[in-house]
């Protein structure tokens, strides 16, 4: 309950890192430099090798993958892996789920969390900022600690192996919640009283003013949501048991099950269908991702 | 958080309520009032309903289960009082399993903390390409366990492997990882600190960059070397950035469980079991509710205990904000 304080004093500072490093002299001589470049390009390098390892060799040929010591780069395109992986399993049906499961869900989550947001922000209620405490204590309980029991809820309602039983369950929303009202208060309380004044509804003025005006923060919250999703991978495990309903991530547990890995080319690639949309959208939206996940950090 | 809380929705409380009584127009803002407080209610219903189903429901029934011995098939969940939880305190198994978590949270928080501030102080300084260095590695942090655990398969093959080749420029063979039971847990370690240390610098990056700088012009004009800085000035006045770093990574390692399903599945033989497999493997694959309930209970007030420590220590330390 008290998480949310921690929060805000940590992050108070802009998270993204646009500031400069202001306490950092320019190192004069020129050896500590050329060391701290050493040190820069070996951290990018570590960063980001098993990433272009994944991407590299899942272009190569199995000539090219079972030799040591490993090539760097493929010496040509071997696109054919793909080919073998897209009909190794399922994956067709399992980019639809994926992309149900992480547009409806991401909706729905988004959904929830504005309006309760805004409940919170401009709506009267005797002791709010008590039940807004209360819905924080939500964030302390972890997805482990709960894995059964809701299995059990969901299988009860008849949900295992749906699409319902997949999304419904992320749709409850803390830490979304926290941030847009965390946003919703730093707006000037005169446009929404004005606005209601005019005889606009709460409706209309959440719609038409308050949504508008928190659309960064909507976006930042969105994108991380979708990520998130997307990668989910302990719950779309129990909670489907059929080849047409898994998830991506899934897919590839179930594709070492199945054959066990000994095709890398073929393994790359399917891994490629999970990375590859992810790290689009981490090139575009980088900014994002990094203010919501630095300050989503408690959900981990 | 309270004080910032605009006046206008503080509304409901107004302390004025009586005088407003008498005021003409007070019943219609009495009905405002009124059909505000049911709005509030409506608006915030979907979000009650749906986190007392899926997760303060759950957290009880989860405590009732623990004290249950049931297969998740029977009919009856005969009551057991505390004997799951007596088993799983006498059993050396069990306590194998809770050192494995303490020895695979603390390795990956120790080393993420240790390499993500020395990450951090290097991204700090103005140098060439730090943007791009900071983009690649938080980039770790958004890609799936799952996809990660296979990448990381291939990376550790014994064979052909691209770690292979890394030890052979040291001299050194490449053990055999994650069929080794002596390094498997060492290898998932290594992952997790490899999606983990990129997001711990990003952290302390901006944790860093929030610094006041007078603290700085004073050790200058008092000459202090740089060590002494780092170790009197900058590492105190991250202690509340360092704290939250501790409480979400041993939170988040706690519940790893992706890259261990994809890369060992708790094995070879259990030397990969984490408390979060272990739930898991109890509830999931022996179909014991009551270990399973009983383990969950145990991470559940392990993890509370955590975070309220982190509470208390950052209320302590609001002067260094």
């Amino acid at each position: 309950m008290t998480a949310p304080a921690t929060l805000t004093q940590v992050t108070a500072s802009p998270i993204t890192g646009r500031g400069e490093g202001h306490r950092s002299q320019r190192p004069k001589s020129i050896v500590p430099r050329i060391l701290l470049y050493l040190g820069l390009i070996v951290v990018g390098l570590a960063a980001i090798i098993p990433i272009y390892w994944l991407l590299s060799s899942s272009v190569k040929t199995s000539g090219e993958i079972f030799v040591f010591p490993p090539r760097w780069f493929p010496t040509s395109f071997h696109f054919e892996n793909f080919v073998e992986a897209w009909h190794s399993a399922p994956f067709g049906r399992m980019y639809i789920n994926s992309i149900v499961v992480t547009i409806f869900g991401t909706l729905g989550e988004i959904c929830v969390a504005v309006l309760s947001s805004y409940a919170f922000v401009f709506l009267p209620f005797p002791r709010k900022n008590l039940i807004f405490g209360i819905f924080l204590g939500a964030m302390m309980v972890p997805g482990t600690v709960v894995l059964l029991p809701n299995y059990m809820t969901v299988a009860q309602l008849g949900w295992v192996n749906t699409y319902a039983g997949l999304i419904v369950p992320g749709w409850g929303s803390v830490f979304a919640m926290f941030l847009l009202r965390q946003h919703m208060m730093t707006l000037p309380t005169e446009i929404t009283e004005a606005s209601r004044v005019d005889g606009a509804g709460h409706l209309r003025t959440l719609w038409s003013i308050v949504l508008p005006l928190s659309r960064p923060m909507v976006v930042t919250v969105m994108i991380v949501s979708l990520v998130s999703k997307w990668n989910d991978f302990i719950w779309p495990l129990i909670v489907t048991n059929t080849d047409n309903m898994r998830v991506l991530p899934v897919g590839l547990l179930m594709l070492k099950s199945d054959e066990g890995y000994t095709d890398w080319g073929a393994v790359m690639a399917a891994t490629c269908f999970v990375v590859i949309p992810v790290l689009i959208v981490f090139f575009f939206a980088q900014r994002q991702i990094v203010a919501g996940l630095t300050q989503g950090a408690t959900k981990g | 958080m309270t004080a910032t809380t605009p006046s206008l929705a503080e509304g409901g409380e107004s302390p004025a309520r009586g005088a407003a009584a008498d005021r003409p127009g007070a019943t219609s803002r009495r009905t405002l009032r009124r059909r505000g407080n049911a709005l509030f209610l409506a608006f915030i219903a979907p979000n009650v309903v749906l986190l007392a189903v899926f997760a303060y429901w759950p957290v009880i029934y989860n405590g009732y289960l623990s004290l249950t011995s049931w297969n998740l098939l029977s009919e009856t969940k005969p009551f057991v009082w505390f004997a799951n939880y007596a088993d799983m305190f006498t059993d050396p198994e069990f306590g194998m399993v809770v050192l494995r978590t303490v020895i695979f949270s603390g390795g990956i928080v120790i080393i993420s903390i240790v390499l993500g501030l020395a990450v951090a102080l290097l991204l700090d300084q103005k140098l060439r390409g730090r943007n791009l260095v900071r983009t690649f590695s938080f980039a770790p942090h958004i890609v799936s366990g799952a996809a990660i655990g296979t990448i990381w398969l291939y990376i550790f093959d014994p064979s052909y492997g691209l770690l292979r080749q890394l030890l052979q420029v040291f001299g050194l063979g490449s053990p055999a990882w994650m069929t080794d039971s002596a390094w498997a847990l060492p290898g998932l370690i290594i992952v997790y600190v490899w999606k983990t240390a990129g997001f711990v610098a990003v952290i302390y990056l901006a944790g860093l960059q929030g610094l006041p700088n007078d603290l700085y012009e004073a050790a200058r004009i008092d000459r202090a070397g740089p060590l002494t800085t780092f170790f009197r000035i900058t590492l105190p006045l991250l202690s509340p950035v360092t704290f939250f770093v501790v409480v979400t990574s041993i939170i988040g390692s706690f519940q790893a469980f992706d890259v261990i399903a994809v890369m060992t599945g708790g094995g070879p033989g259990t030397a990969t079991t984490t408390l979060s497999w272990y739930i898991y493997e109890q509830a999931f694959q022996a179909f014991d509710a009551g270990h399973a309930g009983a383990a969950a209970m145990i991470m559940f007030v392990l993890l509370v205990l955590i975070t309220s420590a982190q509470a208390r220590f950052t209320r302590n330390r609001v002067h260094y904000q």
